[in-house]
């Protein structure tokens, strides 16, 4: 039962990277691609109906999360407590600067919101990335499960690691440069005309970092992560995830000139790829531990007892129904290109 | 050096009050609105559609604040309750996580529909969307008030071999009693809030002589709706609030009434100050005989004081809970009032030229959400020293690894980011309801 949420929060996560991601990645390059107010305007138009959406998933899978790993969701939320707090404050930034920034026609309000909307998004990506990598990396948890890190401390991965130390940040930025891409792809597939060609232009730079950025965090995590490569030899079918996301990197490239739809959807698949391998490599255990590896909190030993996680089980595959369903129809009903003056705002 | 436990609780205090603003308001809306989309399509009348139009801006910017404050919430069980969620994860991880897969979902893809979809949907669908925005918004109360509700009357658990408590019935936990008295009363709260907005714009229209048509059709439908609501307020879901907290929860119920003293008979109070030290109430303005009626529906039923129960399980304050419950009935009582005169004005058609019923419904609007606040409190701080009710304490449930300094850090963070919040919105506001319904 726990093989199975496992999976499915990880389902949950990797969905909500997806989503998210290309908002965020759109809010990365905003400032970038787009010149004039009017473009940006373009920009956010193609996030607005459905940013709050894609952030439900981070909702959801936090909820589902704390149903079926409560231990987990508590030690993680109270030891990482600073970064998440500054993560809490930036999305409340972003959300706040997608909403209002066309309520005012002011060239003071409108530039004011547009700095503030690319700056929390990068620097969301790069928190979320220095999360994963402290989770990839492992924590330095005491006998009782539990620890507290500070924002840094030497930035070596030493014994006393703080939430940025060389390695997280190279995971940072690798998450900045692959959701930047991923907003990139997005922002092409739904404007028009120089915004469209712009974007697409940024692309490839990218591209190139997120290669470059994929094969350093690569090496890195076999180096610092044992059960990654232990994983693969016990499951050799895992090298699926890997492959999916050198499949997907690699079909961004190739589909970038013929069909933007298709670029994304192998962006879409380059990060459903790494973030499987990530939770792959790291099963059964879900926050590793720096000090005693006796200590580290796995899927046995951070799950909640078995009746609710059974029934959880029913109701959790009918909300995803409809969930899906909802998703469907809004991404339906908003498809196509944005069209200049069908701006989003209030 | 302060412990982080008091800064803990100020910043959750703190920020689930100023995040419960914007809900009551879009939980309250969402009815009124379904109301207005209805008498649309049943009428076709223009003014229900260009009305609803108008409020559905506001509840946009209202729900993107909801939205913006929600989320430290979710976090923060974890950030500053971790030993809390530790144990109690395996039953509130239901709730809270049928909130996000049910709710949540529900109502953020049909608010874009409501806010940008009119001409592509058609009447009929975008009444389907006002709907499930509504169903949405009442869903999402009800799975917090569920998990709230078993903090207050825990039940359908078990305890795990380890300690910790696990789910012991589905059913039960979705239907424990507390949970459908509290989700009633708090919800006619949130429509008492949505029902005196409408009306105070609406007065204020009228009061500045514009928008005539909008401002009557705002008053009517506010003191319609709202008397509705704020004599349900009282009876019978305060009412049964009222007598789930005696028989549950005496040491809270005492304190809410200031009765420091076992009595048969007992008066309730009406003004007073508890005062601590002394054991009494100075300068009570009571009723004889009232409390044990309203509570046992006997005047001469015995109810139980503070002093009959050990202080170590008094709410550590008992004056903030004292007053603040005295604040949400004497609000109740006074919406009751004053909604009676204009629901009576209204019926004799006088209502539109009485400039005083006018002035009084459009300085109406801080109150419902002052008793809102007030309840609330009554509620959180009467449960104390109890973070679950007689299962777990207050002081065993927070962080103990994050340091006061990093409490401290982060609380202050909170206010200040809530006080440009604060300022946006009223900004925000006030500007849609400056341009007014007349230019949608
Ligand atoms: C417009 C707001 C409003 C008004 C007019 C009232 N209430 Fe209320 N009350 C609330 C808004 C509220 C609330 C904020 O919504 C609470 C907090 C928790 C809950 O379920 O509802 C609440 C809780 C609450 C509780 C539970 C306290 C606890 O759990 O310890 C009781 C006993 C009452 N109310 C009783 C009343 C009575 C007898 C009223 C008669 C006038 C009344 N309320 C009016
Ligand atoms: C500990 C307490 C609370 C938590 C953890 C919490 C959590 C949240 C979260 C995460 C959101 C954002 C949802 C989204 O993205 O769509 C939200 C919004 C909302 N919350 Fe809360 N909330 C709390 C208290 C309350 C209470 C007491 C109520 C009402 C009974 C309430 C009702 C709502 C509603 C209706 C929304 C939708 C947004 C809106 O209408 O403004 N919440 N809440
Ligand atoms: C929106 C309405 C709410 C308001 C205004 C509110 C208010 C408060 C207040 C004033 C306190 C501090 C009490 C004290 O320390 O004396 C508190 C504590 C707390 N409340 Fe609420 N509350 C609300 C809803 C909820 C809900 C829905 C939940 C659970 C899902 C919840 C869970 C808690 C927790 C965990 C604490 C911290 C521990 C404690 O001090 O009791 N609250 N709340």
């Amino acid at each position: 039962m726990a093989t199975v949420w496992f999976c499915l929060v990880s389902l949950m996560l990797a969905i909500y990277v997806v989503l998210d991601g290309f908002d965020l990645g759109a809010g990365i390059i905003h400032l970038f691609v787009g010149k004039t107010l009017e473009e940006r305007r373009a920009v956010i138009g193609s996030i607005g109906p459905v940013w709050d959406g894609n952030e439900v998933w981070l909702l959801a899978t936090g909820g589902t999360l704390y149903l079926a790993f409560p231990e987990l969701y508590a030690t993680g939320f109270s030891g990482f407590y600073l970064p998440l707090i500054i993560v809490l404050w930036l999305f409340v930034l972003r959300g706040t600067s997608i909403e209002f920034r066309n309520a005012v026609e002011s060239p003071v309000w409108i530039p004011f919101w547009d700095v503030l909307f690319g700056f929390s998004s990068l620097l969301l990506a790069l928190f979320f990335g220095a999360a994963l990598g402290n989770i990839m990396r492992g924590v330095p948890l005491d006998a009782s499960h539990r620890f507290f890190e500070p924002l840094w401390t030497n930035f070596r991965v030493g014994a006393v690691t703080g939430i940025l130390d060389w390695y997280t940040i190279l995971v940072g930025l690798a998450a900045v440069a692959a959701l930047a891409l991923h907003g990139a792809l997005w922002v092409a597939l739904k404007t028009e005309g120089d915004l469209e060609q712009r974007a697409a232009r940024v692309a490839r730079p990218l591209w190139g970092l997120v290669v470059l950025f994929t094969a350093l965090i690569t090496v890195a995590t076999f180096a610092l992560q044992p059960q990654l490569a232990i994983n693969l030899r016990r499951y050799p079918w895992g090298y699926a995830f890997p492959a999916l996301a050198i499949f997907g990197l690699a079909f961004i490239m190739i589909f970038l000139r013929r069909s933007r739809m298709k670029a994304f959807l192998a962006s879409c698949a380059y990060l459903l790829g790494m973030l499987s391998s990530a939770t792959f490599g790291l099963y059964p255990f879900v926050l590793p531990s720096r000090t005693d590896p006796a200590f580290a909190l796995t899927i046995e030993n951070s799950q909640a007892p078995a009746y609710g996680l059974h029934v959880a089980l029913v109701w959790w595959i009918v909300g995803m129904i409809l969930a899906a369903g909802y998703f469907t129809h809004t991404y339906r009903r908003f498809a196509g290109k944005v069209r200049p003056g069908e701006g989003y705002g209030h | 050096m302060l412990s982080a436990l008091p800064i803990d609780r100020f910043q959750f205090a703190f920020t689930v009050t100023f995040h419960y603003i914007f809900p009551q308001i879009t939980m309250g809306l969402a009815l009124l609105i379904l109301i207005l989309k209805t008498q649309a399509l049943r009428t076709g009348e223009e003014i229900y559609n260009r009305s609803a139009r108008f409020w559905i801006r506001i509840f946009g910017i209202t729900f993107a604040l909801g939205v913006v404050t929600g989320i430290p919430m979710e976090f923060q069980f974890g950030t500053n309750w971790a030993q809390f969620s530790r144990e109690a994860g395996g039953v509130i991880g239901q709730t809270l996580a049928m909130e996000g897969v049910f709710a949540f979902f529900l109502e953020s893809s049909f608010l874009g529909l409501l806010l940008f979809g009119e001409k592509r949907l058609g009447p009929r669908a975008h009444w389907g969307a006002a709907l499930a925005l509504f169903l949405g918004s009442w869903l999402s109360g009800y799975f917090i008030i569920a998990t709230n509700a078993w903090m207050q009357h825990p039940v359908a658990y078990l305890i795990g071999p380890n300690g910790r408590f696990g789910l012991a019935s589905f059913v039960g936990l979705l239907g424990n009693p507390w949970a459908w008295w509290e989700f009633a009363h708090n919800m006619t709260g949130a429509v008492v809030t949505g029902s005196f907005v409408m009306a105070s714009v609406g007065a204020f229209y009228l009061l500045s002589n514009r928008e005539h048509e909008f401002g009557r059709l705002f008053v009517r439908t506010g003191v319609i709706v709202g008397l509705i609501a704020a004599v349900l307020m009282v009876f019978p879901t305060g009412d049964s609030e009222s007598k789930m907290v005696a028989t549950n929860q005496p040491a809270t119920f005492a304190a809410m009434e200031g009765l420091f003293h076992s009595q048969k008979g007992a008066p309730i109070a009406i003004l007073g100050q508890p005062d601590m030290v002394k054991r009494r109430l100075d300068n009570p303005l009571t009723i004889p005989r009232v409390l044990s009626f309203l509570t046992y529906r006997r005047w001469g039923a015995e109810v139980k004081g503070l002093s009959s129960i050990p202080e170590n399980l008094w709410p550590d304050q008992v004056p903030l809970v004292y007053y603040c419950y005295h604040i949400m009935v004497g609000l109740g009582t006074i919406f009751v009032a004053v909604l009676v005169i204009c629901g009576f004005l209204l019926w004799r058609g006088r209502l539109f030229h009485s400039r005083a019923a006018l002035w009084a419904l459009m300085l109406a609007l801080p109150f419902p959400f002052i008793a809102n606040t007030a309840g609330w409190i009554t509620a959180e701080a009467g449960r104390q020293p109890w973070l679950i009710y007689s299962l777990m304490r207050t002081n065993q449930g927070f962080s103990s690894q994050v340091s006061s300094g990093n409490a401290l850090f982060t609380f202050v963070g909170f206010m200040g980011l809530y006080a440009l919040l604060s300022l946006l919105f009223v900004f925000l506001t006030w500007r849609e309801i400056g341009r007014g319904p007349g230019m949608v």
